[in-house]
């Protein structure tokens, strides 16, 4: 039996707003488990829930029903924040705090002593590539950057689970790929990480498993590589001085022309693609890129999205 | 020791903020022109400045008491930067009496950069002091602690704009309680006096307080009386500090 380091059963949210108290379920009934030192992605549309699911597994909301288990406590238990990291959705730190600052502030509520915390924070700057603005005040910072510190003071702890909320949202291509990487390195010391994310490209290179949720209701749990499946759908192959003679003779039709002169072609599965490279190089062609093509996270997603709509649409009528 | 992270970044985020160095200015530029005030009348020229200084000291005390407190946890909720603090293994009573006592640090420092602007005044314009005035300071500061709290329990559920409203109501008529006092026991309209006994009990008479006219005009300091207005004030405080946790520690952060 796997370690499980998160576990709802039944985990339920109602919001009341408004003076008539209007009543919004946020969270159906939530059964979510997730196991030590995996990656688990959580993903949605948005409104789904998934901001209110961490925000319940973090004690920053009440459930309405159901109960959740965090590291073996009941959600919400003080001593098991000492484990714990939290990037949430597009931070804001207090303006006024440089990041030299920020860090010792946030170390101390975790009760680490002024040598742990310095220890901690010359680490954590160079890795999150801030070194150079430690003594800069936070409300001079660009939104990379003001991510770039949340990120650190959610790891300051050396947690053993670490949950991320849209963490690159908003983030620059060097700034995702930072967070890829530090998610990556967590799972190689066996931290436990869960991210939300709208980036599903992202989700389906460094995830283990994946849990989809729709209108508050989790609708799916499983692996990536069952989901986006290993059959391969297409596969596209570029040819660099394809004559219109040898083009007929391959007979994949005329593909897609670059400017450069390149030549794509997409045939349906890898037998042919190997038939056809040979052919193509025989016929003195030179060949650029195979690029064998799969069902990815995101078109599965979008799928899976439809089908809910169309069922929650039929079941109104 | 969290308890005093949160107070010191508290503290820490005030002071670097202008807005409260154009209050200082304000309330400095009013004691100094006290003296001109104080010219214009006729008589009792070191009662006047000695008057307007502790008036401004209170004034402008009040305004960075009531206009910092009722945003101190509200604006925290709302810029979502409590979402980061109160995941870390912290209680939220331990943020709450942070965030208030790093308010009151910063009251603290103003009210004492005041003093000093106010007792070199009195230097300079040869009003003379008297040996109540710091006693008088230090109840204005005790008040100012009583209306902080009053203003961060209500920051605690609600927005700021309607914790400006409860918080200066509850001020002002703190300061209207010897007339409350009068008017529960009228004796000719019990509806009306059944009220004001309701209002006298449930608000903190902050009238208690103000010790501003003997210390003006240089009256013997009863320590006595010193003394229970500080209790007085301390209990206040730490019964609206207890109701804002209760109430906030069962609220969400959305």
């Amino acid at each position: 039996m796997p370690d499980v380091v998160i576990r709802t059963k039944g985990l339920r949210k109602v919001y009341v707003s408004g003076f008539l108290r209007h009543k919004f379920v946020g969270l159906h009934g939530l059964d979510l488990e997730i196991f030590r030192g995996e990656i688990f992605g959580y993903i949605g549309p948005n409104g789904s829930g998934k901001t209110t699911t961490i925000k319940l597994l973090m004690g920053l909301n009440f459930p309405s029903g159901g109960e959740g288990e965090v590291l073996g406590k009941p959600i919400g238990d003080n001593a098991v924040r000492r484990h714990l990291g939290y990037l949430p959705e597009r931070p804001y730190f207090y303006d006024y705090l440089t990041a030299y600052e920020f860090l010792h502030f946030y170390g101390s509520l975790h009760g680490m002593t002024k040598g742990e915390r310095n220890r901690k924070i010359d680490e954590l700057l160079p890795l999150v590539h801030m070194e150079r603005a430690r003594d800069v005040q936070l409300r001079k910072f660009s939104k990379g950057m003001l991510q770039r510190v949340g990120l650190a003071q959610a790891l300051i702890n050396d947690p053993q689970l670490v949950v991320f909320d849209e963490p690159s949202s908003g983030l620059d291509p060097m700034g995702r790929m930072l967070i890829r990487d530090t998610i990556l390195r967590l799972r190689d010391q066996g931290t436990t990480v869960m991210l939300s994310s709208h980036i599903l490209s992202d989700v389906e290179s460094i995830c283990d498993r994946v849990g989809i949720i729709a209108g508050g209701k989790l609708q799916r749990v499983a692996a990536v590589s069952e989901l986006v499946g290993a059959d391969v759908e297409s596969v596209e192959i570029t040819l660099e001085g394809a004559t219109e003679a040898l083009l007929a003779e391959l007979g994949a039709g005329d593909g897609h022309l670059h400017a450069s002169g390149r030549r794509t072609l997409t045939v349906p599965d890898e037998d042919s693609a190997q038939h056809l490279v040979r052919k193509a190089l025989d016929g003195g062609a030179k060949l650029v890129s195979v690029v064998p093509r799969r069902e990815s996270l995101e078109s599965m997603f979008v799928d899976e999205m439809t089908a809910i709509d169309k069922s929650s649409r039929e079941a109104k009528r | 020791m969290k308890v005093q992270a949160i107070a010191l970044t508290t503290f820490r985020e005030a002071v670097r903020d202008k807005i409260l160095y154009t209050l200082l200015f304000f309330a400095l530029a009013m004691i100094a022109a006290s003296a001109v005030i104080a010219d214009l009348t006729i008589g009792e020229y070191g009662k006047i400045i000695r008057d307007l200084g502790l008036a401004a000291i209170d004034l402008f005390g009040l305004m960075i008491a009531i206009f910092v407190g009722i945003g101190l946890v509200y604006k925290e909720i709302e810029r979502k930067t409590i979402y980061t603090i109160a995941s870390k293994p912290i209680a939220r009573w331990q943020f709450l009496l942070g965030k208030y006592l790093g308010l009151v640090m910063t009251l603290g420092a103003e009210v004492l950069v005041m003093t000093v602007g106010f007792l070199v005044q009195l230097q300079l314009t040869g009003a003379g002091t008297t040996g109540a005035l710091i006693p008088a300071i230090w109840l204005i500061f005790v008040e100012l602690l009583v209306v902080t709290a009053v203003a961060i329990l209500f920051s605690s559920f609600t927005t700021p704009m309607l914790s400006a409203l409860f918080t200066l109501g509850i001020t002002v008529v703190g300061r209207l309680t010897a007339q409350l006092k009068e008017l529960s026991e009228a004796g000719d309209a019990p509806g009306l006096e059944l009220v004001a006994s309701g209002i006298y009990r449930l608000v903190p008479d902050l009238a208690t307080f103000d010790i501003r006219t003997e210390a003006a005009y240089g009256r013997p300091v009863d320590w006595e009386y010193v003394g229970y207005a500080t209790g007085y004030g301390l209990l206040w405080t730490a019964v609206l500090l207890a109701i804002g946790t209760v109430v906030f520690q069962y609220r969400d952060f959305k």
